[in-house]
């Protein structure tokens, strides 16, 4: 019953940062303001296919020229390409080593379940999930073009019709959608708790900029495959 | 008023447990929930059963003795402690679950009685300021802002009874540690040891098993204190500063 | 030195070897012996407290530090100091020992320190600070404590509280416990019942729990340090004295059962109070008298065991149900107005009472204190309205406290900053919302000042066991101030008893005692056999049942209001009651795991001889004086009437045995410095 502990010797600091429950937190919330920045860009260029698909060609062929003259072509996505991929595996490996522990502190649930108890958390999980399987269908649909069955390099736009033109491509698409509305509205509020940027005064208006931030990313990334199912953009 | 009670019961910590049903008469709408045990627990005596276990002490809602989940909600449906929720809460035929505690952190000793040590562990951590008795100068050398002072005291109303735990799905002592880390760190007499602190004290509540914080939010919900939200979110900023700036852990 | 060592029971009853111990069989059986009149009690050889030093009395506290024994630094890790309880003074005690370099023990019932009862105290702490400028000082403080206590306390021991109580507020606010401030971030301070200066500093309504936070804090990094080995959830059931002298204790786990001896060096208890004798109080449920009960069995007198307080601003009982009393603070009384109707049985709502047909009686009688008289005033006058047919809501067994006219002056805003908390507790349990409804309030057992008998060092009638905070008799005389606790608690726990304890343990060089010594086997024979008696007894009433009719008994008898026929019934009542007890007891479940029907069985069979011993001295006292109030001894206006030239003493009980007739020492009390008048607050 006696209370004295004594625990062995301090690790170095990134070593606690990294064992620590509030240092993975903020390795995800890093990583995942990283994702959002990438998300906000990555939906600002595809709203270019409202203008047709020369801006929208030329605009994924600028892509691969910034830089220029010092970066040869296609370097800047290559730099981004690590940061983007060590973003998603540091996010996954906390999410995933997090969940773990969390799930380990609380075996045994309560006879009386109440429905709106861990909403936030089971979205995230379950978010998370959804959202890893699409990254990857999202690459070999439209990046490697693996899946693609009408694909050709090169041509972003008709591939995106062409992906946009299957059922299944947009019930996909539409789904992943959904789920980053809803991982983005928990995610941001959450990574500025994390972040410590969260205060009694700016409950408000962190809650008000994720709730904006999820709904626009997910109308704005769904606008598309919508415009292209009633034939606004073809 | 006439309920239906549906209690765990556990004999022991190894021991299985599992929900039981009891019929209470005679409640009045001015009792509290605990003496509304109390009159259960006077009838099982009275016919040869055991009573059930539960901590209490004070009931007055300061000692943070008493806790438990009613109907799926710690300390129940009003915010409040357990021995403060009074039963004209409650209508007459209601049948109300009663459970304790969960939370690995938290083991379960008999019935609804669970161990809540760990608490201790993380205040002997770095929830304190090192004032040998005897040191201290004279209280008015250091004014402190009144800010500043309201701030440590609304942090310092946690009563450690571990709703926060019971409430959050990840079983994490987020909003218990933080309210501690944030009442001694705003002060200007806790700040020598603000660095060690706040890492000492995340570390020890790592390493008793808590989960992590997943913002839901449940655990400011279920404080009868009040502690709110934006604590969580200052520790986690404290913790940052304080890795920043290299600082040390006192023990490790 | 303090491993612990399971120990089974053995059956057979110890040898009673010294006049203090006594058999199990009495102790367990609970009875009278034949033809023995508890009343009949003998006097012994007057007290002296020896060590107090003469001379000045501003300096005896400087001449005793100076002329204590010290222990070498390097050799106090050698002596370990047992502590039981974790309050304010236990938990100050504990921490500060820790840091002198002791090797402490410490025990409490709660599952964790910080838990202690001292966390509800609500108003806050008073101190000699005078930062307001308002004319106090130490002299004032201890002149306004030994007033306040009706001249029944020792001279030397308030003065020392009032010169270490500037010390606690600085010690509390290095610490980090967040006193009310002002804009300028200096502290805050209020007034409180019995004095006419600002020197009550506060924590909102929470000072109790944020004090204690800090003494906690302090024991956790000592208990985290391993200078401090806690026992949380174990309770202390015997003293072990061996050779005149305390050196353990026996304690049980109240998680697996097991009875184990702790032995020491020295034995501090700082356990409290035993106000829950009456059941309904507004301790904690399970704050109990059993170490200082079984401590005076063991040789330890017990001092003036009927000065007990009743706090006027409890909140009225709401039918039988109720299982404690819930305190107001009396801070509420600063700027509450208490008042009853004029008329006898008007039952109009109060916002129907016009102020003219509103009696506020406290300002009526004391004009000079108004509403801020004393406890033991406000709580008799109380009675006395109610008495006369004018008590308000349920049973009429109430007065109100209103906040309208401050609502009126400060705001509500103002208000709320002042008492949020209270109002908000009041309306929690009420269902009535005091900014609009004025407060019921009444009565209720809060504090007992009486307690085991310590000299000017705090050490018993036993060598070697201390008494600190609550469970000592020493500072608040018959009645204590408001504010007052918290001081004295804090004052033992940090400053006083860390000076005082080296002296003994210089004088008693560490010396490892024989596990196997008789006294030992006996104390823990002694408590098996009482737990196992309870357990095996299978009767058919509830440990509670017998406990709410102890409560009932005292609190008509021995409560706000005595007489020598009341005390007389409740004294022929009491031995009956405990020989039902033992008879009729029904104690489900075992001893070898967490059973609080057994806790509660075994606290309620010492309150059982304690309580005896309460309407003894009750009766032996025919004078009124604080707390206590005869009522063949009061003056025309019915205030409380001393009569100094009998009893300006303190009376220190003995123990002779269960049921047996104790033997009273007095302790004469001199006034050298405030000179006993009749206390007058009109």
């Amino acid at each position: 019953m006696a209370l004295a502990t004594r625990t062995p010797r301090p690790p170095s600091l990134i070593g606690s940062v990294w064992r620590s429950t509030v240092g993975k937190k903020t390795i995800m919330a890093v990583s995942g303001l990283i994702m959002l920045g990438y998300l906000v860009s990555h939906l600002i260029g595809n709203l270019k296919v409202f203008f047709g698909a020369d801006d929208f060609n030329g605009y994924a062929h600028w892509l691969r020229t910034i830089g220029e003259p010092i970066l040869h072509h296609g370097w800047f996505l290559w730099l981004v390409r690590p940061v983007l991929l060590a973003a998603v595996i540091l996010h996954g490996i906390t999410a995933y080593q997090l969940s773990r522990r969390d799930l380990a502190a609380r075996p045994q649930k309560y006879a009386h379940q109440r429905k709106e108890q861990s909403y936030a958390t089971r979205t995230m999980r379950w978010g998370g999930i959804i959202l890893t399987l699409f990254i990857i269908w999202h690459i070999l649909d439209l990046t490697t073009l693996t899946v693609n069955e009408r694909a050709e390099e090169g041509h972003p736009y008709e591939n995106l019709v062409a992906s946009f033109s299957t059922w299944y491509g947009n019930t996909i698409y539409i789904t992943a959608m959904l789920a980053v509305g809803l991982h983005v509205r928990h995610g941001l509020w959450s990574a500025a708790q994390t972040l410590g940027v969260a205060s009694a005064r700016r409950t408000r208006a962190l809650k008000i900029a994720s709730n904006g931030l999820a709904l626009v990313l997910t109308c704005g990334f769904i606008s598309i495959p919508v415009s292209v199912m009633l034939g606004l953009v073809d | 008023m006439r309920l239906t009670l549906r209690i765990w019961r556990q004999t022991g910590p190894d021991e299985p447990g599992a929900m039981t049903t009891y019929e209470v008469d005679g409640i009045s709408e001015d009792m509290s929930f605990l003496e509304m045990l109390d009159h259960l627990n006077e009838e099982l005596i009275l016919g040869g059963d055991e009573p059930v276990a539960f901590d209490h002490d004070c009931r007055e809602g300061i000692c943070g003795a008493c806790g438990m989940v009613i109907n799926g909600q710690a300390h129940g449906p009003e915010r409040t402690t357990t021995c403060q929720l009074h039963m004209r809460h409650f209508n007459d035929g209601d049948t109300i679950d009663i459970e304790p505690w969960r939370a690995s952190a938290f083991p379960v000793v008999k019935d609804l009685v669970v161990d809540r040590s760990a608490f201790d562990r993380i205040i002997g951590s770095g929830g304190f300021i090192s004032a040998p008795t005897g040191s201290a100068p004279d209280a008015h050398a250091t004014p402190v802002p009144k800010a500043a002072a309201d701030l440590a005291f609304e942090n310092a109303e946690c009563i450690g009874c571990g709703a926060c735990v019971a409430a959050c799905p990840n079983g994490s002592a987020m909003l218990f540690t933080s309210a501690k880390v944030v009442h001694l760190n705003v002060l200007p007499q806790g700040a020598p040891e603000r660095e060690s602190r706040v890492l000492d004290m995340v570390g020890t509540m790592d390493a008793e098993g808590f989960g992590g914080c997943t913002n839901t939010g449940e655990c400011a919900t279920a404080c009868p204190k009040g502690i709110p939200l934006p604590t969580i979110a200052a520790m986690n900023r404290e913790y940052l500063r304080a890795t920043v700036k290299g600082g040390k852990r006192r023990t490790g | 030195m303090t491993d612990t060592t399971a120990t089974t029971r053995t059956g057979t009853a110890p040898a009673a070897d010294s006049p203090t111990a006594d058999s199990a069989d009495s102790s367990t059986s609970g009875e009278r012996a034949p033809g023995g009149d508890y009343t009949a009690y003998g006097v012994g050889v007057p007290l002296v407290d020896t060590k107090a030093p003469k001379g000045p009395i501003e300096e005896r506290w400087k001449t005793r530090r100076f002329e204590a024994k010290l222990v070498n630094p390097a050799n106090r890790r050698k002596y370990t100091v047992i502590v039981v309880g974790t309050g304010l003074a236990g938990g100050a005690a504990g921490a500060t020992l820790a840091e002198q370099g002791y090797h402490v023990v410490q025990f409490c019932y709660q599952d964790s320190p910080r838990r202690a009862h001292s966390i509800a105290a609500q108003g806050g702490i008073n101190a000699a600070k005078n930062y307001r400028n308002d004319g106090d000082s130490v002299r004032r403080l201890f002149y306004d404590t030994v007033k306040g206590g009706d001249f029944r306390a020792r001279e030397s021991n308030v003065h020392r509280l009032a010169e270490v109580s500037v010390e606690i507020i600085d010690q509390c606010v290095a610490q980090g416990v967040p006193f009310a401030r002002e804009y300028g971030g200096l502290l805050d301070t209020r007034s409180f019942g019995g004095v006419q200066v600002s020197r009550t500093f506060y924590a909102r309504g929470q000072t109790g729990q944020q004090l204690l936070l800090g003494a906690y804090q302090a024991l956790s990094k000592e208990i985290a340090a391993g200078h401090v080995e806690m026992h949380p959830r174990t309770e202390m059931l015997d003293l072990i004295v061996i050779d005149g002298r305390a050196r353990g204790i026996v304690a049980r786990d109240l998680i697996t059962g097991k009875v184990s001896t702790y032995l020491a060096d020295a034995v501090v208890l700082a356990s409290g109070g035993y106000g829950n004798v009456f059941y309904l109080s507004t301790n904690a449920k399970n704050s109990n008298a059993t170490a200082i009960w079984r401590a005076h069995r063991r040789g330890a007198y017990f001092a003036n065991p009927c000065f007990t307080q009743i706090h006027p601003t409890c909140i009225p009982r709401s039918g039988d149900h109720q299982s404690k009393l819930t305190l107001m603070s009396e801070s509420l009384r600063n700027d509450g107005r208490i008042w009853v109707p004029k008329a006898k049985g008007d039952t109009r709502p109060p916002a129907q009472i016009p102020e003219d047909e509103r009696d506020y009686y406290l300002e009526r009688i004391y004009p000079a204190f108004g509403n801020l008289v004393p406890r033991d005033i406000a709580s008799r006058a109380a009675k006395n309205v109610c008495d006369e047919g004018r008590g308000v809501g349920p049973g009429g067994q109430g007065v109100y406290l209103d906040f309208a006219d401050a609502i009126a002056r400060m705001g509500r805003k103002a208000v709320e900053e002042k008492y949020g908390n209270l109002f908000e507790m009041y309306e929690r349990i009420t269902a009535e919302n005091p900014y609009e409804v004025p407060m019921r309030i009444y009565p209720a057992i809060h504090y007992t000042m009486g307690g085991l008998w310590v000299d000017y060092d705090l050490q018993t009638t036993v060598p070697g066991l201390f008494a600190i905070g609550e469970a000592n008799f020493s500072d608040h005389g018959a009645n204590r101030l408001g504010a007052s606790a918290l001081m004295q608690g804090l004052a033992d726990g940090y400053f006083v008893l860390p000076a005082t304890i080296n002296d003994y343990l210089a004088r008693h060089p560490h010396d490892e005692v024989d596990r196997d010594h008789p006294a030992v086997h006996e104390a823990v024979t002694t408590v098996t056999d009482r737990l196992y008696a309870l357990l095996s007894n299978n009767g058919d009433r509830t440990p509670d049942s017998f406990h709410r009719e102890l409560g009932e008994l005292l609190w008509d008898e021995c409560g706000m209001a005595r007489t020598e026929t009341g005390l007389r019934k409740a004294l022929e009542r009491i031995p009956s009651l405990r020989e039902e007890f033992w008879r009729r007891i029904k104690v489900p479940g075992s001893g070898e795991e967490l059973n609080q029907s057994l806790e509660k069985a075994n606290r309620i069979a010492d309150y059982l001889e304690l309580a005896e011993l309460m309407c003894l001295d009750a009766l032996h006292r025919k004078e009124s004086c604080g707390g206590h109030f005869r009522e063949e001894s009061q003056t025309e206006g019915g205030e409380a009437k001393r009569l100094d030239e009998s009893y300006a003493y303190a009376a220190a009980w003995e123990f002779t045995g269960p049921g047996n007739a104790p033997v009273l020492h007095r302790e004469a009390l001199e006034f050298e410095y405030v000179h006993p008048t009749q206390r007058s607050y009109a």
